[in-house]
């Protein structure tokens, strides 16, 4: 059914297959430390404060069970969403894809007449590649989150949802902030601190004087229009309350029906995420408030693939993320490749899940390599406060990964099925057991020793890192037919 | 078809002609289980733990407690409808917004704010302004450096549940744990970045 | 108790004595143990890659030669955990089958109710647990009792035990560069430790860990804790 629906386009798949991409990223050795050492940080500090409450595992199955609601109403709650905002004074607007939402936000741009914008850290905004299409229009777009002032400064992309500049440590972010900051103080060091009071003041006349800041949203309520931003430093705030006109890039997958499933939310997204019992600020703001913030409030409702991913009903609930970053700080893959290889805004497990499904999993590139790009090890689904079970959908999409290519030649294939075969019958398969076990005794003959250091095609892979087990002297079964 | 009818097009395509969810279980904690002081000695730990200053007081010590933690601030500013006794110990200038509003500069320029709050969060140490009595526009609560808020202890609510049900969700609303903060190096925790990087709560108790 | 041995095709082949040491073991303890010798492969490899098609015929397969048993054993948290959680959706008819297949350590402290089993082994121990039989079957601590108990044995922990070694089946070979870069981390704190012997409740994943630990010349062997507690006092 999905192949009917269009799928996203944007920051989703690179060209790369993953593991092609992950080999380059392996051999970064400051990176891997970096990596090693935030994700260990961060990966402490959640099991710390999800500890503390006592209600965990009720509030995941509560925080599932509405984004499936939401799910299954989910034209019924944007219209009811619309509407509620309209009524208290927003403009709401919707994109089929990157491309016309690109269009709809420059426009809206345009018509306040500004030259520049300021933004809050947003992952739609991201995926749609927001910032290159105002560039094209000559408006200049400044990243306020540290961590995204930092990669927009270095002209690098996110490696990670939340801490887009995971990959780098403290001294690299010197360095950065010296070399390419025009306003950064001389003398400047590496003290966290230091660094953080330094984008301070590079940012702090650009927030007093915007007329115009852009957004993502957290949540969505369809009950009232409201939307929904968590964020740490006050960057959201300032852009959320000073200027004349806020534009807000939302996927229409974030909504949730009321307002009072936030309790819900807001105990499960920052306890997720950066391992804070509450993060520093929240903001929700509906339509217009007179005296109050923006006077005139846009809302770009995005689909970009959202609906062809739900179309898989095994496959959809990799819509219900909620964008915490928690199965990345877990997962030993990203942990030791980072989120470049990935290809796409979204990395780690959850993107491994959600990039293949809005690109369609067919796709040339890294898209249809994304899926395998895990040892199943469940890490993520255990630590997922909407309880996604991502190595269930891998395996999904394996699946389908597999069957687009049907019918055409590959060696897995034929290899695959043979086993199949072998194994579908206990007869063909002792037979093959014996010949195994036959075929390898010469050579743990010649070998004196029952390991292989070099294999062929394709278990060289194995043999490159790791010695291979040969087949015992007796198979189990033979063991069990001679002695019984 | 224009956008939006298509996206809801698709949108229904995809989830088929009877699209359902299981019920949603509610059976997580909405109360705490503390008395009122407990409540209140969690709510003073967890602001303590995000670098918060506190201070508590009765309504007779009030003011005088304002008038501590303003020490040093020359420029305050303060919503049109602050309670007058609050500042009786504040030797400074308060200058109010409103009915002429602050400029963004006139904003930027001022030592302190100091607001009330229109409900806390005890177990994550988290004060709520909605625009309501004592709290004014988010701005005034934004570009200032440091803000003083006095809760009273009939506003400290259990957590996050319980104080989601005291607030009208239409009114524009900022919850705050903490001053500012980033965890954007190594993940590191530093206070002070763009909002706030002094925060300080004034409890009062009857 | 009459117990069923599901000895997986990777023990059947490459590892032999894992299979032995349960059927020792069991009957140490005073149960009858059969192998029905329809079984064959449960089908993981194949489901995991996504050939569910050529999976299917395995689950059947497996449903066949074991569903007049009460009980089933099998010394691997993976396929045990192929078998609990993919069977159902696979073919609705294996659901039954499903409940009654344990993983050794389960069988011995679940249903069997022993923790002490009555085995000696005078070495220094570390304990990998694998991630099916840490995620999906919630194993817990139950195979680190069963170790505890053994007599002399020193069970010394392993710094990021819960951390996956890097095999997870055709990764090993379809992204082999991350896999050996989580293997190298695996062996590192495995020869932190100090210990003799690394024991896991996977010979697939061991098969990994243990090619990984002789390539590099590490002086720890690689045995699955079956061996360990089939081993009398």
């Amino acid at each position: 059914m999905s192949e009917r629906l269009p799928h996203g386009s944007g920051r989703l798949a690179g060209p790369r297959p993953f593991p092609d991409a992950a080999v380059v990223e392996l051999g970064k050795p400051q990176l891997r430390a970096n990596l090693h050492k935030a994700t260990h940080t961060i990966r402490n500090k959640r099991a710390r404060v999800v500890d503390e409450l006592p209600d965990w595992e009720k509030l995941r199955l509560a925080g599932s069970a509405i984004k499936s609601d939401v799910m299954a109403r989910l034209p019924e709650l944007l219209v009811q969403f619309e509407a509620a905002a309209t009524a208290a004074g927003a403009t709401v607007h919707w994109a089929r894809d990157a491309a016309e939402a690109c269009e709809v936000v420059t426009g809206l741009v345009r018509e306040t007449g500004a030259d520049e914008v300021v933004k809050v850290k947003s992952m739609a905004t991201q995926e749609i590649e927001l910032n290159e299409a105002l560039e094209a229009a000559g408006i200049t777009a400044t990243e306020t989150d540290l961590a995204e002032l930092i990669v927009q400064l270095n002209d690098d992309q996110p490696s990670h949802i939340l801490v887009p500049a995971i990959h780098y440590n403290r001294s690299q972010i010197r360095d950065i902030f010296t070399e390419r900051m025009g306003d950064a103080p001389a003398g400047l060091t590496d003290e966290p601190r230091v660094l953080a009071e330094a984008a301070r003041l590079h940012l702090r006349r650009k927030f007093l004087s915007s007329k115009v800041a852009i957004s993502g949203a957290n949540f969505a309520v369809a009950e009232t229009g409201t939307l929904v931003v968590l964020e740490s430093e006050g960057n959201g705030r300032m852009c959320l309350t000073l200027p004349e006109t806020l534009i807000s890039v939302v996927g229409v997958e974030k909504l949730l029906p009321s307002f009072t499933d936030l309790e819900v939310f807001l105990q499960l997204l920052p306890r997720s995420s950066t391992g804070e019992r509450m993060n520093p600020y929240t903001s929700m703001w509906t339509g217009v408030t007179p005296g109050d913030g923006p006077q005139n409030v846009h809302i770009v409702l995005i689909d970009n693939g959202r609906s062809a991913t739900l179309a898989d009903e095994v496959g959809r609930q990799a819509l219900h993320c909620i964008r915490c970053s928690a199965c990345m700080n877990v997962c030993p893959v990203y942990e030791r490749v980072g989120g470049h290889a990935y290809q796409s805004v979204y990395p780690g497990p959850i993107g491994a899940i959600l990039s293949p499904q809005m690109t369609g999993v067919s796709a040339s590139g890294v898209s249809s390599t994304l899926p395998f790009a895990s040892t199943l090890c469940g890490a993520c689904y255990d630590v997922c406060p909407v309880r996604i079970n991502i190595p269930e959908v891998l395996v999904h999409l394996r699946q389908e990964a597999v069957d687009a290519h049907r019918g055409k030649p590959s060696a897995e294939r034929t290899a695959m099925k043979a086993m199949g075969w072998v194994m579908g019958d206990r007869r063909r398969y002792a037979r093959a057991l014996r010949a195994a076990r036959a075929g390898s005794a010469p050579l743990a003959a010649v070998l004196r020793r029952r390991k292989v250091r070099r294999l062929p095609w394709p278990m060289s892979a194995w043999t490159a890192s790791r010695d291979a087990p040969l087949p015992a002297t007796e198979t189990f079964r033979d063991w069990w037919r001679r002695t019984r | 078809m224009n956008a939006r009818d298509e996206i809801l097009a698709r949108l229904r395509t995809a989830l088929g002609p009877t699209p359902s969810a299981p019920p949603v279980p509610r059976d997580y904690r909405v109360d705490d289980d503390l008395d009122d002081a407990a409540r209140l000695e969690t709510f003073v730990d967890r602001l303590v733990d995000y670098k918060a200053e506190v201070t508590r007081c009765t309504p007779d010590t009030l003011a005088e407690a304002v008038g501590a933690a303003l020490a040093g601030v020359e420029r305050l500013v303060v919503p049109g409808d602050v309670p007058e006794g609050w500042l009786s110990a504040y030797p400074g200038t308060a200058v109010a917004d409103g009915p002429q509003p602050l400029t963004v500069s006139d904003l930027d320029d001022a030592d302190a704010v100091l607001t009330g709050c229109a409900v806390a969060a005890a177990l994550t140490g988290t004060i709520v302004l909605d625009g309501g009595a004592g709290q004014g526009r988010r701005a005034l609560t934004l570009v200032p450096d440091h803000h003083v808020c006095v809760v009273t202890a009939d506003q400290v609510v259990g957590g996050v549940p319980a104080a989601i049900r005291r607030l009208a969700p239409t009114r524009p609303l900022t919850f705050i744990s903490g001053p500012s903060a980033t965890s954007d190096i190594e993940l590191n925790r530093v206070e002070g970045v763009h909002g706030p990087r002094r925060l300080h709560v004034i409890i009062v108790e009857s | 108790m009459r117990i069923a041995l599901f000895v997986t095709c990777v023990n059947d082949l490459l590892y032999p004595d894992t299979g032995k040491a349960v059927v020792r073991l069991l009957e140490r303890l005073g149960h009858q143990v059969d192998f029905p010798e329809a079984q064959t492969c449960c089908g993981q490899m194949h489901a995991n890659s996504g050939y569910r098609d050529e999976a299917v015929p395995l689950v059947r397969g497996f449903v066949e030669a074991f569903d007049r048993y009460d009980a089933v054993v099998a010394p691997s948290g993976s396929c045990v955990a192929m078998v609990r959680e993919s069977y159902p959706r696979l073919v609705p008819e294996a659901a039954g089958i499903a409940e009654r297949v344990y993983e050794l350590s389960e069988l011995l402290v679940d249903v069997l109710g022993v923790t002490d089993v009555g085995a000696s082994f005078p070495y220094r121990v570390t304990y990998h647990p694998t991630c099916h039989g840490l995620r999906m079957l919630r194993l817990g601590d139950k195979p680190l009792r069963l170790l505890r108990a053994v007599e002399g044995l020193e069970l010394v922990p392993l710094p990021g035990a819960e951390e996956c070694c890097g095999f997870g089946g055709t990764f090993a070979l379809k992204n082999s560069d991350v896999s050996t870069a989580m293997l190298a981390d695996k062996c590192a704190a495995i020869c932190d430790t100090g210990a003799d012997v690394i024991a896991a409740a996977d010979n697939s994943c061991l098969a990994h860990i243990g090619g990984g630990l002789s390539r590099r010349g590490a002086p720890v062997r690689v045995m699955h804790y079956a061996e360990i507690l089939g081993g009398g006092s």
